[in-house]
């Protein structure tokens, strides 16, 4: 996906810059950026390092344990088709609370496990199962509660008080992943 | 619209109150895990830097050659309508395809007109709340060798969609 995106990123401004006459400047333009991007990545450094050693200790204190075991109940209201006390249920759990405190990497392994394991309710048929739908339209609208990269890219550009949008933030995602949510239900009500 | 700011200024003390004080009554060595889990996030950042450095290279001449330009007053007549700043079209459109793309776009909008500004803000919050739908589908479907995937994009534009008409709203009324 970003080999085609990427390239076509540079061809296009190149070619573009070619014909306005702006082409002097791309290759200050190109340096520049690759500039920013370092010292973008030092800010990131503060912060994402912050944030993931705090998880660390919410995960050894058990905090993220208990929050997947507390959502696990919920879960059979979303996704019926997943029998009550199967392991897909914990993996959903588990990537749906990493989602939220922003812990991509752990996120997208158990969230590739549910998937396995929903193929294996489904029997492995290559069409999505309702589960598997609304497994996906609920990860893709994502409830993350504290946007750490955004602050920090924030931060790093000289906000007054990169943690403004936080609340706003929350407010849009809520939004987004209860339409997610209706929408799936309807979706799942109207195909059975 | 206060209690927004209370909720964005609260939520990191909050979080850290509840999770170092929890983990001091479990007799957590709240330091040494802190440290471990620190080091990751390091390594994570690391990682990603090629791309980032590739991707705002990428930016950076789309930006100086005037392409960025282009795509927002080619869009500004429907964005208008909608009072949404055309400026943001092509980080909502990135942003289906590839976040780091996303925050590399996100990073010239707070270059161009600072992160504080109304355009600065709108892109803040709406990159907080939408994920990657193509990426995110193709590697969850590619996994679980699904190839018919139904109303998954659909649903999955609908959210993103609401997400929008979302974040445009309060932060008109913030």
């Amino acid at each position: 996906m970003l080999n085609k995106l990427w390239g076509l990123m540079i061809v296009a401004g190149i070619c573009v810059s070619a014909f306005n006459g702006s082409i002097d400047k791309i290759g200050t333009a190109a340096i520049d950026s690759s500039k920013d991007a370092v010292s973008l990545c030092i800010t990131m450094l503060g912060v994402m390092s912050l944030w993931t050693g705090l998880m660390n200790i919410a995960k050894q204190a058990g905090i993220i344990n208990a929050l997947t075991r507390f959502m696990t109940p919920f879960l059979s209201y979303l996704f019926p088709g997943i029998p009550k006390g199967h392991i897909a249920n914990e993996y959903i759990a588990t990537n749906i609370i990493s989602n939220m405190l922003g812990l991509s990497w752990a996120a997208t392994p158990a969230g590739l496990k549910a998937m396995e394991y929903m193929k294996e309710l489904n029997g492995k048929s290559n069409i999505a199962s309702t589960d598997m739908c609304t497994f996906l339209i609920v990860n893709i609208s994502s409830l993350q509660l504290i946007p750490v990269n955004i602050i920090a890219f924030r931060s790093s550009y000289g906000s007054a008080s990169p943690t403004d949008i936080i609340g706003m933030g929350l407010f849009a995602t809520t939004i987004s992943t209860l339409v997610g949510i209706l929408f799936s239900v309807i979706a799942r009500k109207r195909s059975s | 619209m206060n209690i927004i700011y209370y909720l964005s200024d609260g939520i990191i003390p909050f979080t850290f109150i509840i999770i170092v004080g929890y983990a001091l009554l479990n007799k957590v060595d709240v330091f040494d895990a802190f440290i471990d889990g620190a080091l990751s996030g390091f390594q994570t950042v690391i990682k990603i830097l090629p791309t980032l450095i590739g991707l705002m290279a990428a930016v950076g001449i789309l930006r100086t050659s005037g392409c960025l330009d282009y795509i927002s007053s080619f869009i500004s007549p429907v964005t208008d309508l909608f009072e949404f700043p055309s400026e943001l079209v092509p980080l909502v459109i990135i942003k289906m395809f590839s976040s780091s793309a996303a925050s590399s776009l996100l990073v010239d909008i707070y270059k161009q007109s600072g992160p504080d500004s109304s355009v600065g803000i709108l892109a803040s919050v709406l990159m907080s709340c939408s994920e990657t739908i193509f990426y995110t589908m193709s590697v969850y479907f590619m996994t679980a060798g699904v190839t018919k995937t139904r109303y998954t994009l659909a649903g999955s534009v609908a959210c993103m969609i609401a997400g929008i008409i979302a974040s445009v709203f309060i932060v008109g009324i913030s």
